[in-house]
Formats: C-alpha cells, sequence, structure tokens
C-alpha cells in the first residue's frame, strides 16, 4: 500500500514529467488547445481522486492520456450536435487515436532519427515564427511546462489578466492563421530550431536574473528551462546546438549558489568562491559539451558553452585559460556579430593580452555609438584603466556607468569599485 | 486555408525604377504568376494604382464621408495582391516569400475570414 501523500507525490511527479506530453497529444488528437490543456487538467484531477484507492498505474502516463483522451471524446460526443462537432468526434475516433503512445507517425523533418514526439510538435508549433517572442515564452510555459497562467505572469511580472490574453490571442492565431501542428519539414529546420532554443535560453536568463527572495518564481524558470532543455535534447538527439545549449544551461546555472552574496549582492566571477559551484552540473556539462563538439558542426551555444567550461574548469580565477576564452569570442563574433558579444570579447581580450588591447577593442566599440548608454561598455572602459593605472580617468568611466546602471545591484557593485579607485597605491 | 498576400513597398521606389528595371520586374511577376497558377495555389492577384489613386469612404451617423487619400500615412503601400489557396501559414509564408516585391518591400499574410 502506497501512502496518501506517497500517491500525492507521485502524481506531482507525474504532472512534471508527464503535463506536456498529455497536453501535446491531446493537441493532435482533437486539434482544440483549449480542450486538450482542460482535459489534461481532468485527468490529473482524476488521477488524485483514484490513485489512492486503486494504485498508481504502471505507466502513469499512459494512464493520464487514456484518461485525458476518453475525456475529450465525451465532452466532445456531449456536444456533437453541429457538424462540425461531429467532424471533430470523427478525427478523435480514427483508429490511430486510440492506442496509448507514440502513435500517427508522420513523416518529419529529422529523417532517420526514429524519434517523433508529439511534445517535438507543440514545442516547435508554440515557437512558431509568426507568433511573438512573448507569446512564444508563454505558450510553452503554459502548454508544454504546465505553469498556470498566473505563475507565467508573475514570472514575467505583468498582471496575470494581461497573461491570460496573451495565451488567448497566441492560441487565436494559431488556430486563425494555420500555423501547422507539426515538427517543420528538414528545409526549415535550421531557422525553427533556433527559435525554440532562443526561447528556451531567455526563460532561462529570465530566470537566472533573478537575484533576491522577493524574485524567486522567476528563479523557478531556471529548472523549467533546464528541464526543457534535457527534453529537447532527448527529442532531437543529433541537434549539437541543442545539447549545446543544455550544457550551456548547466554550466552557467552551476555557478548559482555562489554568484550572490549574503546580502543579495552580485558577485563578479573572479570573486567567487568556487567551493560552492555544483560539481555535479559541471560534470555533467562538461560531458554534455563534448558530446555535442564530437559532431562537429559548431554554433553559438557551443561555443558560449565552450567559454563557460573554461570557467568552470579553472580551480580558482587566476587560473582561467584567458587565452582560449579570447579566441572563443573571436568565433562567437564571427557566429553572432552583435555589439554585446563584441564587448564581452574586449573583456577577455584584456584577460588575455593585457588592458592596453582590451581598452583598444573598447574605444573601437565606444567610437562606433552601437552601445551608447549601455552601462557595461562605462564599467568595462573603467576596469580596463583601473587595471592600466590611470585611476582619475577609470573613476570617470565608473561615474557614467553608475548613472547607467539599471539595478541596485549593480550600483553598488560599481560604487563599491569607484571606491576602490580612488583609493590612493 | 486561403490568405491574402499584401505586397506592401515604398511607392516612390517603384516609381522611380528605370524602364528597363520595371519591365525585368514584370516578367518576374509573371513568372511567379504562371508558376503559382501550375501549382494550382493562386486564386487572385491584380496591381493597384498608387495610393494618390485612393479614396476613403467611411459612414458615420448614416452620413457617407468621403476623403481622397489612403486608409494610413505610411511608408510603404500597398501595391498588389494575390489570394492564394494553402495547405497552411507555412505554406502561405513560402509563397509569400517568392513574390518579387518580397525582396524590396514586405509582404503581409493574413488569412482570409471565411463565411
Amino acid at each position: 500500500m502506497t501512502g496518501a501523500d506517497g500517491v500525492e507525490g507521485a502524481v506531482d511527479a507525474a504532472f512534471r514529467s508527464e503535463w506536456g506530453r498529455v497536453v501535446a497529444t491531446l493537441i493532435r488528437v482533437t486539434g482544440d488547445w483549449d480542450l486538450a490543456e482542460e482535459c489534461a487538467q481532468d485527468a490529473f484531477a482524476r488521477a488524485l481522486e483514484r490513485w489512492p484507492r486503486d494504485g498508481v498505474p504502471r505507466n502513469p502516463g499512459a494512464w493520464l492520456t487514456t484518461t485525458a483522451r476518453n475525456r475529450a471524446f465525451d465532452r466532445l460526443r456531449r456536444i456533437a450536435s453541429g457538424a462540425a462537432k461531429l467532424e471533430e468526434v470523427a478525427v478523435i475516433s480514427r483508429p490511430d487515436a486510440s492506442d496509448d503512445g507514440d502513435d500517427g507517425i508522420e513523416d518529419s523533418g529529422i529523417a532517420g532519427s526514429g524519434i517523433e514526439d508529439d511534445r517535438l510538435r507543440l514545442i516547435f508549433t508554440c515557437c512558431h515564427p509568426a507568433l511573438s517572442r512573448d507569446a512564444q515564452v508563454a505558450l510553452t510555459l503554459r502548454t508544454l511546462a504546465g505553469l498556470t497562467t498566473a505563475e507565467i505572469a508573475r514570472a514575467f511580472l505583468v498582471p496575470e489578466a494581461t497573461m491570460a490574453q496573451r495565451l488567448v490571442r497566441a492560441k487565436h492565431k494559431i488556430r486563425n492563421a494555420g500555423i501547422p501542428y507539426r515538427v517543420p519539414p528538414g528545409y526549415l529546420l535550421p531557422e525553427r530550431t533556433g527559435a525554440v532554443l532562443a526561447v528556451l535560453y531567455l526563460l532561462f536568463n529570465e530566470g537566472y536574473s533573478a537575484t533576491s527572495g522577493a524574485e524567486l518564481v522567476r528563479a523557478g524558470l531556471c529548472a523549467e528551462a533546464l528541464r526543457l532543455a534535457r527534453t529537447l535534447v532527448g527529442l532531437m538527439p543529433d541537434e549539437p546546438e541543442a545539447m549545446g545549449l543544455l550544457a550551456l544551461l548547466l554550466l552557467t546555472d552551476a555557478r548559482r549558489a555562489a554568484r550572490v552574496d549574503a546580502v543579495g549582492d552580485l558577485v563578479p566571477l573572479e570573486e567567487q568562491d568556487r567551493t560552492r559551484w555544483d560539481p555535479a552540473a559541471i560534470s555533467e556539462g562538461l560531458d554534455r559539451l563534448d558530446a555535442a563538439l564530437r559532431r562537429r558542426r559548431p554554433g553559438p551555444y557551443q561555443v558560449q558553452a565552450a567559454i563557460a567550461a573554461c570557467h568552470a574548469s579553472a580551480p580558482d580565477a587566476s587560473a582561467t585559460d584567458w587565452v582560449e576564452i579570447a579566441a572563443l569570442y573571436r568565433e562567437l563574433v564571427r557566429m553572432m556579430p552583435t555589439p554585446v558579444v563584441e564587448l564581452n570579447r574586449a573583456v577577455a581580450v584584456g584577460m588575455a593580452d593585457g588592458p592596453e588591447a582590451g581598452l583598444r577593442l573598447v574605444d573601437a566599440l565606444d567610437d562606433s555609438g552601437a552601445l551608447s548608454g549601455y552601462h557595461l561598455l562605462s564599467a568595462t572602459r573603467a576596469d580596463l584603466l583601473r587595471r592600466l593605472g590611470r585611476p582619475a580617468e577609470a573613476a570617470v568611466s565608473y561615474r557614467i556607468a553608475l548613472a547607467l546602471a539599471a539595478t541596485d545591484a549593480e550600483r553598488r557593485y560599481l560604487a563599491r569599485r569607484l571606491a576602490q579607485s580612488s583609493e590612493p597605491g | 486555408m486561403r490568405y491574402i498576400l499584401l505586397i506592401c513597398a515604398d511607392e516612390s521606389g517603384v516609381q522611380a525604377l528605370s524602364p528597363a528595371e520595371g519591365e525585368s520586374m514584370m516578367g518576374e511577376y509573371m513568372k511567379f504568376g504562371e508558376e503559382m497558377t501550375k501549382r494550382g495555389v493562386l486564386q487572385a492577384g491584380e496591381r493597384l494604382h498608387p495610393t494618390t489613386d485612393a479614396t476613403t469612404v467611411q459612414v458615420r451617423n448614416g452620413e457617407v464621408l468621403t476623403s481622397d487619400g489612403p486608409f494610413a500615412e505610411t511608408k510603404e503601400q500597398i501595391g498588389g495582391f494575390y489570394v492564394i489557396d494553402a495547405k497552411d501559414l507555412d505554406e502561405a509564408i513560402e509563397v509569400a516569400a517568392k513574390i518579387p516585391g518580397a525582396r524590396v518591400g514586405t509582404i503581409e499574410v493574413r488569412p482570409i475570414w471565411e463565411m
């Protein structure tokens, strides 16, 4: 006999691992996103009712999918007064929709991988380029990760009504504009996979930028992003950039505990207590990165993961292989020629070849005007000047950065640096 | 599903084309039209006169208000359209990307509200 707590735990675990699969299958079978979500909810409610009495089924996922599907069937039959609904019942009753698992395998863009999962259809549809990035993120969290509208609203700091409307509009657009529910064919796959990876990366960063207790809900986004990235890697094992993204997220998340001090201030990488880094996450991240690089199809996520790996492998800050990091940033600039990546490269070059070389790159960026008003440009400049022994100029740049910084934590950090650079000696 | 593909571009750019450039553009449009008709997706398509020939009509409180000019003064104007019947949005996007005007302007893909 399983205790009531054990059963609740089992339902909880099933919710986390199976929600996306149940919803994804129900959308394919019914073509109705709202109905799919409602019936998935019903199935989990029924599990809470039935599992304590009947025991946890051997395959909870199959039980939940079948229950949700039967529920959808009942509901469609009950309201099947119009011809349109009858048609839906006909679709739902198709023989290929009647078994438990990965049925209805269609020709997919991932030729030969043999893996076709409704969750993959779902994530590609959620991240279709005809939807705004905001809508892509919200839909992914709601339908694939199972977060409630209220949770997503809190995570993105918008009123719940706004988030609810965003989700409704996105679902309407999918239906009205005819966005197909499928894994895109091969010729579209590179472009579309990029959008999926970008959504997961954004999710993670939203969570990672949360530093204080009040923002713990946002921190939960990191865990969701990691979970979804793992799912994606499982679904697209031949896609090195998906693996690279997972490695990047693991290696970045490993530093989470060390990046904020007791009062909630950000601790820069070189000052972090590396014994507080998560060795299991680092080890898995390095393994995943190796597996990705073995495919010999490099991309920006793999390069960023390689940079994170350089930091993660250094026992202390002074042992960091900055020459390697600077080389990786040169590669990243080639793939993603954005001013922010250029700035990061300047920092790395400043460490590898000395502050003078870094300052030359920062000055060039400054002259281009592409990052005017960006506090990290001034902060980087200030840091290089400080290291060059030019404290007066450094102080000027620190003050500019202070005036531009967006958060209190950043302002406190810069003020501390300014005070240090003003000290004699 | 049926979609309308609205071809939006800066009219002054089109008017500034040399006769040879204009002819080559027309040739590309003819080719696009033939290909899409053969493929069976094309239902209708027209080139429009510029917005200087446009009239806007509104009825407010039973009164017809007519004014000259397009609905919205924007940098880009609708210069033509196609109506296509595509399998889904992905096919509509693929067809839209083949319109010669997509290289200089913007194609707006709008699903048609079927009655």
